[in-house]
């Protein structure tokens, strides 16, 4: 199959080196075109993201020289790079890639990006015409690998960050976020985050109370919020679902009272506090209430380490995935492989069948449909049978390593290379563009 | 034959108990669609089983042959469809799968009949009398299962536990509105229902004898059922309040079926 990797990633190289081989968006059709008149590249694909460089393609020998192209195209020293670059051929090339497109070689494991990037990778270099026959079916696969990955394991669904933990408590609680008010309560960068997150997943509305009004306003205008005078801060906060607070105050900001208060005045609707601040601005008493839940950073930080965990249980089940996978897209490309032999097989037996007919046909006189189908059936028959065994052969053979050398049998017996060449058709080696 | 459907049904139903069993342990999506169709067959067969023994009936003999049970499991299942249908979710089932089996059981597998004694002049208004009082009650089930799982998503979370079951049932808000829209849907059938009954008694008796326990029991399960929606729509209750006062009217409801043993005039006593 012939198929060739070269690149680096975040744990292979640190992000200096990276930047300097990143392929910038716009200049993927360019390094593409390079790619593919560089001797010996069949088919290529260029996959630049934040965390990784990687070439991929099928090569006419299974051993070109990448590095050679890498010197070529970018303006640095490559020897300097060379630790950090890995090279992976056939199988490990397969593997390599159905891991990163199930997100495994991911910096956080499970990340959903990856796959719509390695989409994108292979939709430009399909635009091109760089991917067009096995590598093409090796990156279609890899799709499907992935989607395997993600229903049968639950690799993606947990959260892993602070933010998305947040957001995903929120979700137990109010179903949507659709037209939920976030109040942001002292400024810090963390509650800016998770606000953000709270946003881009429904919520309308901000609110922020800062001890430095200005703060507020300027932190309110980020997010088109209001922002609010900090003496006014518990006749408002009812107004809030959520509550994000991160202020510099050595007590608690919130005390059962204040959270009877708002119950009271909300009608019992829920109120979720996220408490980032340390130490923390929310009395756990209020989680005693009916209707308030507290998450302090602590709670949210378990949460991000339990599933972080998980994921590293089901990232193994995963793996034995992936291992399924390889062996079985080698069989398919390995089949692949013997059927042009077979059908030359039986090309070259059916011209024999003919031409043997056709030379007996004048000696035979004037025959009756009846006897003209049996001479058919008769000589088809024989042939079907002569060949029988040599097809399940090659069949069975090319789910082993010893495919090519039963191809190169048969095709020495029957004489195949030789009659196609008269026949004049297509090798089926895969052509250039 | 009607008993045959029945007992068709109720191994669908024991189906649908296993497989949703098994989808609330693990996430498991074909489990869980498993356990949907089966409950869906398992309504199917129900209803035809009911509208063979209903029709041929020269009156309403609902007492006769086990047949209340099977329409009240009937109707909670429907609206536990109806449920599924709007907020795509099988977590009620932990509750509503067993007691729609239990229900079923009785019927398919009790040999005794009970005999109907109600000679009713009116035929139509009993019938509107029963489905919608019926109707009312599986509201109320459903409700009741409804702020269950509240109540065990709401701990889940105050604990600060997750992941495993608890993540696969609904949002607490969710789950608050199917409860508060069984109730809204569920009261006004209740009060229809005993409205129609007490037109019923007054065509039969010529009054209605509020001294039955039967009766009183049904009053009482009214205003609780009142009760708890008043409090929902003006103070909002929910969560573990609501829950309290939805297991009250729950088990109001079972006394209030409980008591056809002893009434005289709904006549499921024994003959």
């Amino acid at each position: 199959m012939n198929f060739q990797l070269i690149g680096v990633n975040h744990v292979s190289a640190p992000v200096e080196v990276r930047e300097r081989l990143v392929v910038p968006e716009s200049e993927v059709p360019n390094a593409l075109r390079k790619l593919a008149q560089h001797p010996g590249v069949e088919e290529a694909m260029i996959l630049s993201t934040c965390n990784r460089v990687e070439i991929l393609t099928r090569t006419s020998n299974g051993a070109v020289n990448l590095r050679a192209f890498l010197q070529d195209y970018f303006p640095v020293k490559l020897a300097e790079y060379d630790k950090h670059l890995y090279e992976l051929r056939e199988q490990e090339a397969v593997r390599h890639l159905f891991r990163v497109a199930s997100s495994l070689d991911s910096m956080i494991v499970g990340e959903p990006q990856i796959l719509g990037q390695v989409k994108e990778a292979y939709a430009s270099a399909r635009a091109l015409g760089a991917v067009h026959s096995q590598l093409d079916q090796l990156l279609t696969r890899s799709f499907a690998v992935a989607k395997r990955v993600r229903t049968e394991t639950a690799i993606g669904s947990s959260a892993v960050s602070v933010a998305s933990v947040a957001v995903e408590l929120a979700k137990k609680i109010f179903g949507s976020l659709h037209g939920k008010h976030v109040y942001l309560v002292g400024a810090g960068k963390m509650s800016e985050l998770a606000a953000r997150h709270l946003l881009a997943n429904g919520a309308v509305s901000i609110f922020v109370a800062n001890r430095t009004y200005d703060r507020a306003v300027q932190l309110a205008e980020k997010f088109n919020g209001e922002a609010i005078q900090f003496s006014q801060l518990y006749d408002t906060c009812d107004r809030a679902d959520i509550v994000i607070t991160s202020t510099g105050a050595p007590h608690a900001i919130f005390r059962r009272e204040h959270g009877e208060l708002f119950l009271n005045r909300r009608k019992n609707r829920p109120m979720f506090f996220i408490d980032i601040a340390v130490p923390r601005n929310v009395d756990p008493e209020l989680n005693k209430l009916d209707g308030i839940f507290v998450y302090d950073i602590d709670d949210l930080q378990q949460a991000v380490v339990s599933h972080v965990a998980d994921r590293t249980k089901e990232a193994e089940r995963a793996e034995a995935i992936i291992d399924v996978e390889v062996q079985r897209f080698q069989e398919r490309l390995q089949t692949l492989n013997v059927v042009p032999t077979i059908v030359s097989l039986q090309d070259h037996l059916e011209t024999i069948r003919q031409a043997e007919i056709d030379r007996v046909r004048g000696r035979l006189g004037p025959l009756t449909p009846d006897q003209e189908m049996v001479i058919e059936s008769l000589t088809k028959g024989i042939v079907n049978k002569i060949m029988h065994t040599p097809i399940h052969t090659l069949k069975t053979a090319a789910r082993e390593s010893e495919a090519t050398t039963v191809i190169d049998v048969v095709k020495r017996l029957f004489n195949l290379e030789a009659s196609k060449a008269k026949s004049g058709g297509d090798s089926g080696t895969g052509s250039k563009r | 034959m009607p008993l045959l459907w029945l007992r068709i049904a109720l191994g669908c139903y024991a189906v649908g108990l296993l497989y949703i069993l098994v989808a609330l342990g693990r996430a498991s999506e074909w489990a869980n669609r498993i356990a949907l169709q089966a409950a869906y067959l398992g309504m199917i067969f129900e209803f035809v089983s009911l509208v063979e023994s209903i029709l041929p009936a020269p009156q309403i003999t609902l007492a006769a042959e086990h047949n209340a049970e099977p329409l009240l499991a009937f109707f909670i299942m429907v609206m536990f469809m109806v449920v599924y249908l709007i907020y795509k979710t099988t977590s009620l089932g932990i509750i509503v799968f067993p007691l729609v089996f239990l229900l079923t059981f009785v019927a398919a597998t009790g040999q005794e009949r009970f005999l109907s004694m109600v000679p009713s002049t009116r035929k139509d208004w009993l019938i509107v009398h029963i489905a919608l009082i019926f109707f009312g009650y599986a509201a109320l089930i459903l409700s009741f299962g409804a702020s269950f799982v509240y109540l065990i998503q709401e701990r889940a979370l105050k604990s600060k536990r997750s992941g495993g079951l608890l993540s696969r049932l609904p949002a607490l808000q969710v789950l608050d509105d199917i409860s508060f829209r069984a109730l809204a849907v569920g009261f006004p059938c209740m009060t229809l229902g005993l409205l129609a009954g007490i037109v019923v008694a007054e065509a039969s008796y010529g009054r209605v004898q509020y001294a039955d326990p039967k009766i009183l029991l049904s009053i009482l399960m009214w205003a609780v059922y009142l009760l708890l929606i008043y409090t929902r729509w003006t103070a909002g209750w929910r969560g573990r309040r609501a829950a309290y006062l939805a297991t009250g009217a729950f088990a109001t409801a079972i006394i209030a079926w409980a008591a056809n043993y002893f009434s005289a005039i709904h006549g499921f006593v024994r003959s």
